[in-house]
């Protein structure tokens, strides 16, 4: 008798430890859901009650008494055709589009044998040269709007969105030279010193060995330049007025907005339209983006 | 630090004929690949800004563009201004109070984001909205929940009872008027800016909680160090260059930006939010006068020289470490 239950105190000790410690981990997993989720309502909060907004009737809008998170009266689109039909927002949308993609391609054909040769020619002073262009990405457009506004006046391209196309990539060339310097160094040596061996030329290496396999890298450079493009506002706004020529981030806020009379519906469904494909976007490339800022930053 | 790699010169007097074609001179290359940028740069970044200083110390408008020196009178002007002063203060203001919050938060959305649970793709999708959406669009989301009137935040006061009744906690008016009060206007700028900035102070400190060696954490666990000795003794120490770095970002993006002002407030009510860059902005681009401007903006450039400097220690600190 005796002898089951001096065998039968560590089985249960064990038993209760074991309930502690799954206890401990249900709690904890608990934890970071309720967490998540919190985190991801405060982030996402101004854009949910945007997207409710954007599908409401005017008169269950504007009824102080109406609960604003439900639909008190039936959901109508007609705001968001309204958006489409009646305004530039396609316009605008179409712009920041363009725009955006002849940036990054500059951005690219400047900056990426930029950071190549930061990153692999061994100059001596390849490593302030880096931290000098890095620093460049902290002069900023507060700083310089009204000189270059001169200066795209000088050049005859005020008013169009072509002057947008010229400037921004004194934003997206700096920080994307920092990110690509990264990816390239993740790229062992060995390789492009094989494409030498095999008779290629140092710029034929880089060519064929290197910029393939720093390809994952330039795409995430590609949707980072992108996104900084398409927020940009100082310039935008201080370059650009007639209408036609706008981009979303300045053309939404303006020309939705007559005098006094928001289009509080078709606004919010701007927002919702442009907010949802960037972050998408942006989040597919999330873990690249990540190790480029360590790499360029950590690995000096 | 140390590259084996042997120097050029070596490898061209290596076995087989020295190869010395255009496309092989490692020297000239680094030129070739990097004066694109530098051109372009220095063509519309250094010229501008030196214009910018130019400008300062001119009488020019938009109306006469013409360039004459006026010496330190545009600075006298901006200096009897107290709007400048108030302006100078908020941009202080924000920007302080808006890091220390950014840094804060972006930690612990950072630690919430390195966890693993199921639906994190979406959550990270949420997450990244406030930093990937233009800022002058999330802008206009919040002004719209921030409306004198249809705010849904005043309604679920109301609901509650806070709000809207004689003796109510937060007033007997029906709307807290967020945007029109001073104070209110000034947190809700500051909301805002703490709001689409801390995804991307988390990203940032996220890539340096990635960084960190497991073994390291393991080792203080082994040691029998808690939770929260770990937390203050391994992950904090290790982490704190990349959260100066999330902080310097935070505190030039907000420093600098002036979408957030332009578009909930204006500046308003009464200058209460106006900061430097939009001062600037109504001044040399509404105003038209851009000698005034651009001395107004003018004043940004030795604060943020202090914070590249800061940036720059903080990297040197990264690569010793």
């Amino acid at each position: 008798m005796t002898n089951t239950v001096t065998e039968a105190t560590p089985e249960s000790a064990v038993a209760a430890l074991r309930a502690r410690y799954r206890l401990r981990h249900v709690f904890g997993r608990i934890g970071v859901y309720v967490a998540a989720v919190l985190a991801a309502l405060i982030c996402a909060a101004p854009f949910l009650w945007s997207l409710i907004t954007a599908f409401k009737q005017n008169r269950d809008l504007y009824n102080r008494n109406n609960n604003p998170f439900a639909f008190n009266r039936p959901a109508t689109s007609d705001h968001v055709i309204y958006l489409f039909d009646r305004t530039a927002f396609g316009t605008f949308a179409w712009n920041t589009f363009w725009v955006g993609v002849l940036v990054v391609a500059i951005t690219l054909l400047l900056g990426l044998p930029a950071a190549y040769a930061l990153a692999r020619l061994d100059r001596p002073w390849a490593g302030w040269f880096g931290v000098a262009i890095f620093l460049v990405y902290l002069v900023p457009p507060s700083l310089l709007f009204l000189s270059l506004s001169r200066v795209v006046v000088l050049l005859g391209l005020q008013d169009s969105t072509w002057s947008l196309v010229l400037i921004y990539p004194t934003i997206t060339i700096p920080v994307s030279i920092w990110l690509m310097i990264g990816f390239l160094k993740a790229i062992p040596r060995d390789i492009e010193e094989q494409a030498m061996v095999d008779g290629h030329s140092r710029l034929g290496a880089f060519w064929r060995a290197v910029v393939p396999l720093a390809f994952p890298g330039i795409v995430a450079v590609i949707v980072f330049a992108f996104t900084l493009t398409a927020s940009e506002y100082i310039y935008a706004l201080s370059f650009v007025s007639p209408s036609a020529e706008k981009v979303v981030s300045t053309g939404v806020p303006t020309e939705l907005i007559r005098g006094d009379v928001f289009f509080w519906q078709s606004l919010q469904a701007a927002t919702v339209l442009v907010a949802i494909p960037i972050a998408f976007v942006f989040n597919l490339f999330l873990d690249r983006f990540i190790t480029g800022f360590t790499q360029g930053a950590v690995k000096g | 630090m140390t590259h084996v790699d042997t120097p050029p010169s070596q490898r061209a007097t290596a076995p087989g004929p020295p190869r010395k074609r255009f496309a092989d001179r490692e020297g000239a290359l680094a030129w070739l690949f990097l004066m694109p940028s530098v051109v372009y740069i220095l063509v519309l970044v250094a010229v501008p800004f030196v214009l910018a200083i130019g400008f300062a110390l001119s009488d020019v408008t938009t109306g006469d563009p013409s360039f004459d020196w006026v010496g330190l009178r545009n600075f006298e002007a901006i200096f009897d201004d107290p709007v400048f002063w108030r302006s100078l203060w908020n941009t202080l203001i924000f920007t302080g109070v808006s890091m220390v919050l950014i840094v804060i938060l972006g930690k612990v959305l950072a630690n919430i984001l390195v966890a693993n649970f199921r639906g994190k793709w979406l959550v990270r999708f949420l997450v990244l909205l406030p930093w990937t959406t233009p800022v002058a669009l999330s802008s206009v989301a919040w002004l719209w929940l921030l409306d004198s009137v249809f705010s849904p935040i005043d309604w679920v006061l109301r609901q509650l009872g806070l709000l809207g009744h004689p003796g109510a906690p937060l007033g007997s008016e029906s709307n807290m008027y967020y945007l029109g009060e001073p104070g209110l206007a000034m947190a809700s700028v500051i909301a805002v800016h703490v709001w689409r900035i801390t995804p991307l102070a988390a990203v940032i400190m996220m890539a340096g909680l990635v960084a960190i060696p497991r073994d390291l954490e393991e080792a203080a666990k082994v040691d029998g160090a808690g939770y929260w000795r770990r937390m203050f003794e391994v992950t904090i120490p290790m982490v704190l260059p990349v959260a100066a770095v999330a902080a310097l970002f935070g505190a030039i993006f907000t420093f600098t930006d002036m979408a957030v002002v332009d578009v909930l407030t204006n500046g308003g009510p009464n200058n209460a939010t106006q900061v430097l860059t939009s001062w600037a902005f109504f001044r040399g681009i509404d105003g038209g006068d851009v000698g005034q401007g651009a001395a107004i903006a003018l004043f940004l450039f030795p604060i943020l020289l202090a914070a590249a400097i800061a940036i720059l220690r903080a990297v040197r600190r990264m690569e010793v470490g």
